[in-house]
């Protein structure tokens, strides 16, 4: 941080021109308009017909399901994605095998497909005329349009954030002390807990909050599995739409601000989690 | 992509050792085959499922549906209003990254969360905000609508959606590539007579073309498949805003479920399209600062 310091002050000495201000000023206009105020106007809808309004809004039935269903959806979805990033990072960081580009790209395709395309998919594997459907009906089990459709196709939208964050920074802090420690005679799971597992914490808690956030926020995959029944397969970004689409803007607003809150602290917790990761 | 490269220009240890220190590490057959089979499960089956299933349809069905016109004009105004959104953030992203990397002022860190905004910001709420915005009696319609621009069910909507999705990709590529390079190259630009605007375009800008260039094709990317933030402000008029994976989604709701999973196939054939050049453009970049 402070190298950083003393090399922009030589920049800024170097240059005493008049450039950087108007560029910082434009940059802060333009910030401004294209996202501060998106923002800003979230609130200002929602307060629109006053606190009370607003307080009845967010303390309505179908609102609080939706937020307990997008809580649950996360809390399954976070931690099954946290092994499969650990798993993942670990085999590609710690070993050499053929085939590793073609991995690293595969993890990669969620983050590439559009997630309406993504609950297509998930659609023609566990719809009536996908391709589990036969079975499934014969077995009477139902996936599509439920809860269940809702957790996977999430799965399947925030595999890759964990594993992205892990793999570059394993790759730059190598195998050496891991490979010390086995030659010691430590465990595997003592090598993962004593040696690398300290050095991946901020990496691994800044991968599952962003995870977390896409989980909670998911739109488009969610809106074509869960079948939008009210009170029942809403998650919270569903039920913004929904309300929005019954001419209750306020109603709308008010569930979107419990969403834009959580964008505050997922920016709040990324903004401390960098910071750690940079001192370590 | 990157990683096998980085490895490469690892420091080498002899070889004769090597092999006996690669099976020194545990759990190799666990974590590869986890990693595998969720992969299989979670990610690669219902990618394969949906290619499987259209070909199931027949290469003329799939035909009649993609080339129909309802479909051409959904492609025409997602690629349209992508390209106009990715233009945008290719000028406003820059400047964002070489802001943010460049100088400290106050506010800075507060601007620099504001980038990530987007990505934090479930796209249902960021589809109804800016719809609010814009339409004719917002803060910004009420503005711009007596001056006779509409933004509210129009292309232009539907690409500042775009655009608001995707912003991040262009900044957090391009930024740390510009935090990196070293100010004595700048410095003997100047030295040598350049002007700020000689320098940028002939030493800093090719140094950082292949990050911006990345960062472009990723956020191109989001904003074809952007669905949440698109669809309040867009209207969603057949022929004139309705995007591509819109038309999915009411292909959907008529079950004509072939049609729908025609459409995803193209724009599952884009995507992979330009995740692969996003990955060659990343090795290209990586080769050329080994190289340096």
């Amino acid at each position: 941080m402070t190298a950083l310091h003393a090399h922009d002050e030589l920049l800024l000495k170097a240059k005493p021109s008049t450039a950087p201000r108007w560029l910082i000023g434009v940059a802060l206009v333009l910030t401004a308009i294209f996202i501060l105020a998106p923002l800003l106007i979230v609130f200002d809808q929602a307060l629109a017909k006053g606190l009370k309004v607003f307080a009845d809004n967010v303390a309505q039935a179908e609102t609080l399901h939706a937020v307990w269903l997008t809580a649950v959806t996360a809390l399954v979805v976070v931690p099954l994605n946290l092994l499969f990033g650990l798993a993942a990072a670990w085999a590609i960081t710690k070993f050499e095998f053929p085939g590793k580009k073609l991995l690293l790209t595969a993890i990669d395709i969620p983050f590439s497909v559009s997630p309406i395309v993504a609950g297509v998919c998930y659609l023609l594997v566990y719809g009536n005329n996908g391709l589990f459907g036969g079975w499934l009906q014969a077995a009477d089990i139902r996936v599509m349009f439920s809860v269940p459709a809702i957790m996977l196709v999430t799965l399947f939208v925030t595999s890759p954030f964990v594993a992205r964050e892990l793999i570059p920074l394993m790759q730059v802090q190598g195998r050496d002390h891991e490979e010390v420690a086995a030659t010691l005679g430590a465990s595997g799971w003592q090598i993962f807990r004593r040696v690398t597992l300290p050095n991946i914490k901020w990496a691994l808690l800044y991968g599952a909050v962003l995870c977390n956030a896409r989980a909670m926020g998911e739109f488009g995959a969610v809106s074509v599995v869960s079948g939008n029944i009210r009170g029942q397969t809403n998650t919270l970004p569903l039920q913004v739409q929904l309300l929005y689409h019954d001419y209750n803007a306020t109603g709308a607003f008010a569930a979107a601000t419990i969403l834009t809150l959580l964008a505050f602290v997922t920016l709040i917790l990324k903004a401390i989690l960098e910071r750690q990761t940079r001192q370590h | 992509m990157s990683l096998t490269a980085t490895i490469r220009t690892q420091p080498q240890r002899p070889t004769v050792k090597r092999p006996a220190l690669r099976r020194v590490l545990p759990g190799f057959g666990l974590t590869m085959g986890a990693t595998l089979f969720y992969l299989a499960l979670i990610v690669l089956l219902p990618v394969a499922a949906l290619i499987l299933k259209t070909a199931d349809g027949g290469i003329l069905r799939f035909w009649q549906v993609v080339s129909g016109p309802r479909a051409i004009a959904a492609f025409e105004v997602t690629i349209g209003a992508a390209l106009i959104a990715t233009a945008f953030n290719a000028v406003y992203g820059l400047l964002m990254a070489w802001v943010l990397a460049r100088y400290r002022f106050p506010g800075r860190r507060l601007l620099d969360s504001l980038v990530d905004l987007p990505f934090a910001l479930p796209t249902s709420v960021a589809g109804i905000a800016l719809t609010a915005l814009y339409a004719g009696n917002g803060w910004f319609g009420a503005l711009l609508e007596p001056a006779g621009v509409k933004v509210v069910y129009t292309l232009a909507g539907v690409a500042m959606a775009m655009a608001f999705t995707s912003v991040p990709f262009v900044v957090r590529t391009v930024q740390p590539v510009i935090e990196e390079l070293k100010p004595e190259i700048e410095e003997a630009a100047a030295t040598l007579g350049a002007s700020d605007w000689q320098a940028f375009r002939r030493v800093i800008y090719p140094a950082i073309f292949p990050a911006h260039l990345a960062g472009c094709a990723m956020a191109f990317a989001r904003g074809m498949g952007e669905f949440g933030a698109v669809i309040f402000i867009a209207g969603n008029l057949p022929f004139k805003t309705e995007i591509a994976p819109l038309l999915i989604f009411i292909r959907l709701e008529e079950y004509d479920y072939p049609a729908a999973s025609a459409i995803a196939v193209v724009l599952l054939a884009v995507a992979f399209t330009l995740l692969l050049t996003t990955n060659a453009i990343q090795a290209w970049r990586l080769k050329r600062v080994v190289k340096d």
